[in-house]
């Protein structure tokens, strides 16, 4: 579905036309008050790499980078994109080239069932930028908002403090 | 890792990546609600909030009016379904008639379905949902399992009988005691949602993107429930994101989205929210009474172990509790007991070890508190008393390297500079506590088929109805498949998730690479022979003489073992034939009959736990597992570290409360219900001992998916124990407990 089929694009009064850059390219939508950049996500631009674990902001499954910085995208109004630059799990890859977090993600087996995954990752990436772990305890405390029910948190340790270093050198997202 | 002769290029045994990772990583990896169409509906449920009664009238006007809705259903306005219990039994059924949503007036149990409204959007659906009224006749209702023991009934579970005579054991032993355990109600809380995606194909059939553990058991259910032809139902199922046991069942939404789209011939998606997660099955709580009595030297000599356990009032629920207390330690006197206390709620449902989860971390406790009373050192306590044999069946074990995962796990651990005496370790205010406990499962075989087809360019493509849950199944059973043909496994493709593959049991248990494995290793092997009949029949064939026993197929060739250069790869034999395939439909060997079969644990745990203000924290876990042939031992620690977290869950955080007031849970939320965090988790060390098993199955392999959690809670309170010198018998281990 691209965005331009939205039902309330065209005829509802209610619709804000936003502009945004997603995953680096430019878009123009028009969007409802009440839909959060989540569902317009997965439900409208079929971008369902965000997920939905709680709708509550309280799972971290749907974190994605708002100007590089981790939000949770379900306590995220898509009006509230307007001028912003968003990046979800499908903006991080370059063609078929994985992020060195994706990459070491999979080499580190740092999930199961892989439906956290993308939050993880995003809130790496986020991570990274804000420069604030140090150790690997920090990375533990600052990683603790996405959680994966999978159990593969000393994976998902060991995968984000060996791509830290060049996640940091690429200066973030 | 393993000990089975394997040529070095096998694949069996390497830690290969996930062939799925990539996916996963990148987002691609669709699960049963991101199946998008367009015309898409959208359905929201409607719960009940009463735990028992009947509904009076359903006002739905409210939400028909707003635009965009299309149907607001409920028992009144349903399609027909099926009227008898048979039609809506499943691979999973527990004893008694399964829940039939939207079938009549009666509700059950807080948070049953009584609507669903279906709108355009997703956000005009939750809207118009909350606008739906429903008047009720309320019922008094009892959902506290403590306050209705009395109305306990045996459980339908075939217990071992009675051996020897455990009363009067318990009277002459030298040293008895009895001990009562609480466990609270669990929820599974995968990170996806249930959810069902009901494509309504222009035939009028149905494909469906369910999230199940079994396409097949979702797909019977749906054919029995909605009295249809089996050819106008297929579920689909290519990614799970986590079940634990709350898939093996078709849930709710699965039915409440085939209504919608067969009511209105059109694509409908349910999925459930975070609360409504809370609506369905999970481990009921339960009290367990055990005693146990020991010569002066430790030696059991008397076992007793009683369950009682919450269930609905229209199933019981049975899982294997108490047996083990009657397999894992050698004694002669043992009774066991198993009651079902029915309450007005939702039917329990296997979640990750059902059962030996529960019953282990009871007689796990126990023995650490009879090592205790007779100032044995836990380990050694468990080595006097090591069982050879499981007594329950009268069978010796086809492999029980149980006395390796005690010596590696507590050399690995440093068990042996354990002091005896509580609290006597500490490391600044923080009390140090070191505990262990043993853990089992069964090691299931259950019949499975599966389909193996090379294409003309030589790639393998083996499927089977199972799933991969986040269990590893797609890259496993791909590592079986490539080992099994000689073919790298770049050149193999797994193919599950489709109730229209060969048939395969429910994913659960930890049975699926023994019995999907067995299967795919079959179907190989049944390939190779079709394959090398092509072979003898070609122009001046090298294996015009020989026999297929004579052969292997080896870097995609096949060649006489004797002699190697005799050799003929398998592309030049495709070039002949086209492709070929071939199905195998496995089932356990009949050699299994003669022995017991069951995985292995020693879990070894130290918690600091701070003195002033409880807050406990598990710093370090060695668990030491014993499973038989490691497949892929990357993914395979992957699934011990689960369990390894699940059990420190369990001990310290997990635990869904009701308000018996309301017969209502009232922390249904991940910011209530409590499940480990990433800095909750500390070093957590896994070990596979080696294990030789040419019983269990041809590969030697017993599968881990259940066996890391079990023991896991108990060393934590046991170790707990050692910390503080305080025995709490009731989970979860929370600092107010302590203080």
């Amino acid at each position: 579905m691209s965005a331009t089929s939205l039902r309330e694009g065209r005829s509802d009064p209610a619709a804000h036309s936003i502009s945004l850059v997603l995953n680096g390219q430019p878009r123009q939508l028009d969007v409802l008050p009440w839909t959060t950049v989540l569902d317009l996500l997965r439900e409208q631009l079929d971008l369902t790499g965000s997920k939905k674990g709680c709708d509550h902001g309280q799972c971290g499954a749907c974190t994605v980078l708002l100007d590089g910085k981790r939000v949770n995208a379900c306590l995220t109004l898509a009006v509230m994109l307007d001028g912003r630059d968003l990046t979800t799990i499908e903006g991080l890859a370059n063609g078929d080239q994985l992020h060195p977090l994706q990459e070491a993600f999979v080499r580190h087996d740092a999930f199961q069932c892989g439906y956290c995954t993308p939050g993880q990752i995003c809130s790496a990436v986020g991570l990274a930028r804000e420069g604030r772990a140090q150790s690997r305890d920090e990375i533990s405390e600052l990683m603790s908002g996405n959680l994966c029910r999978c159990g593969a948190y000393n994976n998902i340790l060991d995968a984000i403090e060996e791509a830290l270093p060049a996640t940091r050198g690429e200066g973030g997202a | 890792m393993n000990a089975h002769a394997q040529p070095d290029s096998s694949p069996l045994g390497r830690p290969l990546d996930r062939v799925d990772g990539p996916l996963k990583v990148t987002g691609q990896a669709r699960y049963a609600g991101e199946f998008n169409e367009g015309g898409l509906l959208y359905g929201s449920v409607v719960s009940s909030t009463i735990a028992r009664g009947r509904v009076l009238s359903i006002d739905g006007a409210a939400a028909e009016a707003v635009p965009g809705v299309q149907l607001v259903l409920t028992h009144l306005n349903r399609p027909r379904l099926a009227a008898d219990d048979d039609s809506y039994e499943d691979m999973d059924s527990a004893e008694g008639s399964a829940i039939r949503p939207l079938f009549n007036d009666r509700v059950l149990y807080s948070g049953q379905p009584l609507a669903l409204v279906v709108a355009d959007n997703l956000e005009i659906a939750r809207h118009a949902a909350s606008l739906v009224t429903i008047e009720y006749a309320a019922e008094a209702h009892q959902t506290d399992l403590v306050a209705a023991l009395d109305q306990a009934h045996a459980a339908p579970a075939e217990l071992p009988e009675p051996r020897g005579d455990a009363e009067a054991a318990l009277l002459g032993a030298a040293l008895s005691i009895e001990l009562e355990y609480a466990l609270p109600i669990e929820h599974h809380n995968p990170m996806e949602p249930h959810a069902s995606t009901v494509l309504y194909q222009d035939d009028g059939s149905l494909l469906i993107y369910d999230k199940t553990q079994g396409p097949q058991n979702s797909q019977q259910y749906v054919q029995h429930v909605f009295l249809l032809d089996k050819e106008k139902v297929r579920i689909l199922a290519p990614f799970v994101g986590g079940a634990f046991g709350s898939g093996l069942r078709p849930q709710y939404q699965l039915p409440l989205a085939v209504m919608a789209a067969l009511v209105l011939k059109r694509s409908v998606r349910v999925t459930l929210t975070r609360q409504q997660m809370f609506t369905f099955g999970y481990r009921p709580r339960m009290l367990q009474r055990l005693r146990l009595g020991c010569t002066a030297n430790g030696t059991l000599q008397a076992i007793t172990h009683d369950a009682f356990a919450q269930t609905s009032r229209f199933e019981d629920f049975t899982e294997h509790v108490v047996e083990w207390s009657g397999m894992l330690y050698h004694c002669d006197n043992v009774r066991l007991g198993y009651q079902m206390v029915p309450l007005d709620v939702f039917t329990p449902l296997d979640m990750r070890a059902p059962g030996a989860t529960e019953g282990v971390f009871a007689l796990e406790c126990a023995m650490d508190e009879l090592a205790c009373a007779a100032a044995i050192d836990p380990l050694q306590l468990r080595l006097l008393n090591f069982a050879d044999t499981n007594q329950n069946e009268g069978k010796p074990y086809s492999s029980k390297e149980l006395r390796a995962c005690y010596a590696q796990g507590a050399e690995r651990f440093g068990w042996d500079r354990r002091s005896m005496e509580p609290r006597s370790m500490r490391d600044g205010h923080q009390l140090v506590g070191w505990g262990m406990a043993t853990g089992v499962w069964e090691a299931m075989q259950n019949p499975a088929s599966a389909r193996a087809a090379l294409a003309a360019d030589g790639t393998l493509t083996v499927s089977s109805a199972t799933t991969d849950i986040g269990t590893g199944t797609y890259t496993v059973m791909t590592q079986i498949a490539a080992a099994a043909m000689g073919l790298p496994v770049e050149q193999v493709e797994f193919k599950l998730g489709d109730s229209s593959l060969p048939t395969a049991p429910l994913q659960g248990g930890s049975f699926t690479v023994s019995s999907v494995g067995t299967a795919v290793q079959q179907a190989c092997t049944a390939l190779q022979g079709k394959l090398f009949e092509v072979a003898q029949r070609l122009p001046q064939s090298p294996f015009a003489g020989a026999v297929l026993e004579q052969v292997e197929f080896v870097d995609g060739q096949l060649r006489l073992r004797e002699s190697p250069e005799t050799a003929l790869a398998i592309a030049e034999v495709l070039a002949a034939s086209g492709p070929l395939e071939a199905q195998a439909d496995a089932k356990p060997d009949e050699k299994r009959d003669k022995f017991a079969t069951a995985t292995h644990s020693a879990v070894f745990v130290e918690v600091k736990v701070d003195e002033a203000l409880g807050s406990i924290q598990v710093s370090r876990v060695v668990s030491a597992i014993a499973a038989g042939r490691v497949v892929n031992p990357k993914m395979a620690r992957n699934q011990i570290l689960g369990g390894v977290v699940w059990g420190i869950g369990m001990a310290l955080q997990e635990e869904t409360q009701i308000d018996h007031n309301l017969g209502r849970y009232m922390n249904h939320s991940l910011a209530e219900y409590h499940i480990p965090v990433n800095a909750d988790i500390h070093d957590i060390e896994v070990i596979f001992v080696e294990e030789n098993d040419d019983v269990v199955n041809a590969l030697g392999s017993k599968g881990v998916g259940e066996i890391g959690i079990v023991g896991v809670a108990s060393a934590v309170a046991n170790a707990i124990y050692h910390a503080t010198g305080k025995r709490i018998r009731e989970l979860p281990i929370t600092l107010d407990k302590l203080l």
